[in-house]
């Protein structure tokens, strides 16, 4: 099993959720996260005091899929999250020792 | 016009009104139902001035609760939020009790010194619901006990507006005990001096109609005085300290705005055309800083911003305070205009070149635009700029009454606090540990958090 985490472009979350129930991913964990990478951040003026802005407001995707799917999955969401400008974002894939479905109690791939 | 009303005037409307049944139709005239409560023959209570008094009063509450709590809170950080909201109420309360106690005696209390009032009317004896105070107009009354009301929600507004300059900092105990030192040691005697018919600074033909040297400059002074003493925010310059919520800071500048009716046409005492005169300044005024402080902010910083709009918005609320029953409408679009540069420069360049931190630029806005406002006065009421000043008004005599009025302000308030403030740090400290600060004082002050994540 691999666990794909992803940081992609807030208004590109819909697009990339749809994409991946195309080809079949049945869940996926979303968070609100601020960061940056290439792309820096901005700054702000409030009543003449000024702030530098160092963080990026980005969506963090986790999904975990069999290790069958997990190739297709990176695919997609880079083909659905990108727009050729700084800022587009990462994926990286990990594996996963273990995974249980809590209201049945099946486990690893039975779980996905 | 003044309608007046002679006793065989009032006596022909009390014999009309007693005639049978058929008189009912013989309607009084629209504005005045004229009812001769005499405390002193021929005073007369005008049911319509006590409506508007009782209205203004309620106005002026809705500015500080929750008008100002909310420009203020969404100012500060998410963290100190509750603080702010805590400090505006418990200051509004412990200022009206204080007010009932010995204010209103210390500022009207009927004493003949130009300085305070005295102890007359310590907790308002005397007073009771018969009782009358005077309007601007001799033989015009309203109730006492509505004038008490009224003038206590100014005391309780000047003393919460101070509180913007050391936000997100200050020792919640410091804070009360600062005020209830400072309201009664600078806030009645000046609101004395200027306001009261024995009054030192009202008899040198200072014009300060609703505040601008009470309240406004008054708080200002207060304010940055505590902010040099308080010390700067730990992360200054550093970190993040935006406003949490320009959405609420809205709400509360749109309530102000709101409130300030009551605040400026309030000040008339009746109401009639004075009232209205009062009424259209607070527009025009508010309306012609605003849009100077964006047009401003747009040249010099790129963009106009809420932020920008919102204390403009104040800063021509405070500017046109003084000046609201004696500049014309016009007058007032250019006095807003111009508190809201000055202002503007205040808080955007003087107040970082100098590294103090009046986080929520109370003397910035209140401080300068009250200046502004009060000199201004000076020069706006003349006959020929729109004002209602007499022919021989004389501009630069009455600048000078106005900058005395001003400096006395300056100087009574400075000193005062500064010792206030020097000794409350000395004694009980004015700030909270360093570790309070940086966790927020809505948790480790009041043990709550304004919002759940």
């Amino acid at each position: 099993m691999k666990l794909i985490i992803a940081a992609i472009k807030p208004f590109k979350l819909e697009e990339v959720r749809e994409a991946l129930t195309t080809i079949g991913v049945r869940g996926m964990m979303v968070t609100e996260i601020k960061g940056f990478g290439a792309q820096s951040g901005h700054t702000e003026i409030y009543r003449g005091a000024e702030y530098a802005v160092n963080f990026v407001p980005k969506i963090k995707l986790e999904i975990v899929v069999g290790d069958d799917l997990a190739d297709q999955v990176v695919a997609t969401i880079a083909k659905a999250a990108r727009t050729d400008k700084i800022g587009d974002g990462k994926i990286f894939v990990l594996d996963v020792a273990q995974a249980v479905r809590v209201r049945t109690g099946e486990t690893n791939d039975d779980a996905l | 016009m003044k309608m007046k009303v002679t006793i065989p005037g009032v006596a022909a409307v009390l014999a009309a009104l007693a005639l049978p049944a058929f008189a009912q139709e013989a309607a009084p005239a629209a504005e005045t139902v004229v009812e001769a409560i005499a405390e002193v023959a021929g005073d007369v209570m005008d049911k319509g001035d006590v409506a508007w008094m009782m209205t203004s009063t309620l106005l002026v509450l809705f500015m500080i609760m929750p008008g100002l709590a909310l420009f203020y809170g969404g100012l500060v950080r998410s963290k100190n939020m509750l603080s702010v909201l805590m400090q505006t109420t418990m200051i509004t309360a412990l200022v009206m009790v204080i007010w009932v106690f010995w204010g209103y005696s210390m500022s009207f209390g009927g004493g003949t010194s130009p300085f305070w009032g005295g102890f007359g009317k310590l907790f308002l004896t005397g007073v009771t619901m018969d009782s009358m105070a005077a309007t601007f107009t001799d033989g015009v009354v309203i109730p006492e006990f509505v004038f008490i009301a009224f003038q206590m929600t100014f005391a309780a507004i000047t003393c919460a507006l101070i509180i913007g300059s050391f936000a997100e900092r200050a020792k919640f105990s410091a804070v009360l005990l600062f005020i209830a030192l400072w309201v009664t040691l600078v806030y009645f005697p000046i609101a004395h001096m200027v306001w009261d018919g024995a009054g030192l600074i009202f008899n040198w033909g200072a014009l300060d109609f609703a505040g601008g040297t009470v309240v406004h400059i008054n708080a200002g002074v207060a304010a940055l005085i505590g902010a040099l003493v308080i010390g700067p925010r730990i992360g200054l310059g550093k970190d993040m300290m935006a406003p949490h919520s320009m959405t609420l800071t809205l709400v509360g500048a749109g309530i102000l705005w709101v409130g300030w009716f009551g605040f400026n046409a309030g000040s008339n005492l009746e109401a009639n055309g004075g009232a209205g005169l009062a009424m259209i300044n607070t527009f025009t005024a508010t309306a012609g800083a605003i849009l100077a402080w964006s047009a401003l902010e747009a040249v010099m910083r790129g963009k106009a911003s809420m932020l920008g709009a919102a204390s403009g918005l104040v800063a021509g609320l405070v500017a046109v305070t003084p000046a609201a029953g004696s500049i014309g409408p016009v007058g007032a679009i250019v006095l807003g205009a111009i508190a809201s540069a000055l202002c503007y420069f205040f808080v955007a360049v003087v107040k970082n070149k100098f590294g103090y931190d009046d986080s929520l630029d109370v003397f910035g806005i209140h401080g300068i635009g009250g200046i502004t406002g009060a000199i201004g006065t000076g020069i706006f009421t003349a006959p020929s700029l729109g004002g209602t000043g007499g022919d021989d008004f004389s501009i630069a005599g009455q600048v000078v009454i106005q900058a005395q009025a001003v400096g006395v302000t300056i100087l009574w308030c400075g000193v005062i606090s500064f010792i206030l403030f020097k000794v409350i740090d000395m004694t009980i400290g004015l700030r909270v540990s360093t570790d309070d600060e940086r966790q927020g004082l809505d948790l480790t002050t009041h043990g709550e958090s304004a919002y759940h994540a």
